[in-house]
């Protein structure tokens, strides 16, 4: 079967030209080019109308429906033709993938729930669950170079395994139901799906083989490690069983709480510069760029200490709580802001303002380090909770006194 | 995950080792092995280790272990604060 997307065009000769006034043309070579029969001889360089010709239609496209760019070809089954996806990711998908982690773009970031396959998978070749977020299905893909195997891909509505697994999208009746709907028994003589171990708080097992009649086994926690656990003959070893937050793995996630900052960030700056206009002359346009710089300083410091720092520091701060590393990493930055401020603008700020900024950069800084613990592997909702009891109104009076000092600041 | 620890002595795991029947599915599952089986028995291994994600719980056949489960959300549960359980959603 032909490939669906390949650039495969390659000879100039081959194009037919469709314009009578291309550059460098005769009459004569229009006229030979545009019955069809273009003959070699090439020599203008540039195809006329814009550029090389696009590939054919391929044979599986239909009106109103799109190919994708992952898409390679079509394999014929028992249950009707199942995509071919390529194992390599495009530039297309590291955008997407970009998109996706930065937090644009994040919702509906999804593939079409069914069957797909990798390589030349035949009825005994494994079957892979996995999920409809387009970041699971290319973090599965990409390592299943050289592999023969089935995707089930399982409409989780496009949220990762994980996640979908804690909002019961990613369970048992939903695999029997896609085992069922996609022709699967049809498909493969044996009677066994690898799904991932990060789907197990909300897919029973047992519940799977009760209603379709296939045994779930466990697969790895990271797809990096799916072409050793199917070497092995789907034995995993303990560490594929375990969660890590590498540094990558932290970088990857940290992003999203800084893009989602820019929701308040603006109006946080507005307010931090209103508030530096109070003073002894009711209020001083002059005082809130000279102070309100500082401030809002103060606020960035505290959004990048617990957004950032503490994501990428985490191991090595102190404490176990989040609010804590992050009161520490932004309390840190925000005493670097002040030390700038006094070498900067030495008059600007007084020692309460001073006093101010640390607090504002603390608490901001422990409040979004706190929001962290959901995008970790290892948090538990009992700890966070208790956490939050003690730390947010911690965070809240720091902020209060903030706001005082700084006013009292001007006077 | 021995470096990045959470706070101690919160997990609400617990486990019925009477009820055990060894068949090993909470520690295939739990990303953190908490669970560890020994001459046929499942034991508590790592407490603090536990995230309570329920996977050991969704599992066990025979109810053996026991967790309150959920997500380590901190924008999660303050949602559930404000809006209550029904209406808080995450990721
Ligand atoms: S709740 Fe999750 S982390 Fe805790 S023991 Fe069970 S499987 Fe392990
Ligand atoms: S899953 Fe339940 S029955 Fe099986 S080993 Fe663990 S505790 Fe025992």
């Amino acid at each position: 079967m032909m490939p669906l997307t390949g650039k495969k065009r390659t000879t100039a000769a081959a194009d037919p030209c469709c314009c009578s006034d291309a550059p460098g043309r005769g009459d004569a070579a229009a006229s030979s080019c545009c019955d069809g029969s273009a003959s070699g001889g090439e020599d203008s360089g540039q195809p006329c109308c814009g550029g090389p010709q696009a590939p054919a239609a391929s044979p599986m496209a239909r009106p109103g429906y799109e190919l994708h760019p992952f898409v390679e070809t079509f394999r014929t089954t028992l249950a009707g033709p199942v995509p071919v996806v390529r194992t390599s990711l495009d530039r297309r998908d590291f955008r997407g993938t970009l998109g996706a982690r930065l937090g644009y773009g994040r919702d509906g970031y999804r593939v079409a729930p069914g069957l797909y396959a990798v390589g030349r998978p035949g009825p005994d070749s494994p079957v892979l669950v996995t999920a409809d977020y387009k970041l699971s299905f290319d973090a599965l893909r990409r390592e299943l170079s050289g592999i023969d195997a089935w995707i089930l891909v399982l409409d989780t509505r496009g949220i990762n395994v994980w996640c979908a697994a804690g909002k019961g999208t990613f369970s048992a009746a939903a695999v029997a139901r896609l085992v069922e709907a996609s022709g699967l028994a049809r498909v493969v003589s044996h009677r066994r799906l690898i799904v991932p171990q990060l789907a197990a708080p909300g897919l029973d097992a047992r519940d799977v083989r009760r209603r379709c009649g296939f045994t779930v086994m466990f697969g790895p926690v990271r797809a990096a490690d799916l072409p050793a656990f199917l070497r092995a003959g789907n034995r995993a070893e303990p560490a594929m069983r375990r969660v890590t937050f590498t540094l990558s793995e932290r970088l990857a996630v940290a992003p999203v709480e800084v893009y989602h900052a820019r929701k308040w960030l603006w109006w946080a700056a507005l307010a931090a510069l209103a508030v530096s206009g109070i003073g002894p002359g009711v209020f001083s346009l002059a005082a809130v760029w000279e102070r309100g710089v500082w401030l809002v300083a103060a606020i960035l410091a505290g959004l990048v200490g617990g957004a950032l720092v503490v994501p990428v520091f985490l191991p090595w701060l102190p404490g176990r709580a989040f609010a804590f590393k992050g009161a520490i990493a932004a309390g840190g930055l925000g005493l670097l802001t002040v030390l700038a401020q006094a070498a900067w603008a030495p008059a600007a700020v007084s020692s309460a303002g001073r006093l101010a900024m640390v607090l504002v950069a603390g608490s901001l800084g422990s409040y979004l380090a706190m929001n962290f613990t959901g995008s970790t592997p290892f948090a538990s909702p009992s700890g966070v909770e208790r956490e939050m009891r003690r730390a947010m109104p911690l965070q809240a009076v720091g902020l209060v006194i903030a706001a005082i000092l700084w006013i009292i600041s001007a006077f | 995950m021995r470096d990045m620890r959470y706070l101690s002595g919160v997990a609400s795991i617990s486990l019925d080792v009477r009820r055990c029947v060894g068949c090993g599915l909470c520690e295939a599952v739990c990303p953190h092995g908490v669970l560890a089986l020994t001459e046929g028995k499942a034991g508590i291994v790592d407490r603090d280790g536990c995230m309570e994600c329920g996977a050991c719980v969704t599992n066990c056949p025979t109810g053996a272990v026991a967790v309150t489960p959920g997500v380590g959300c901190a924008a999660y549960i303050l949602q559930v604060w404000l809006k209550g359980k029904a209406k808080a959603s995450c990721c």
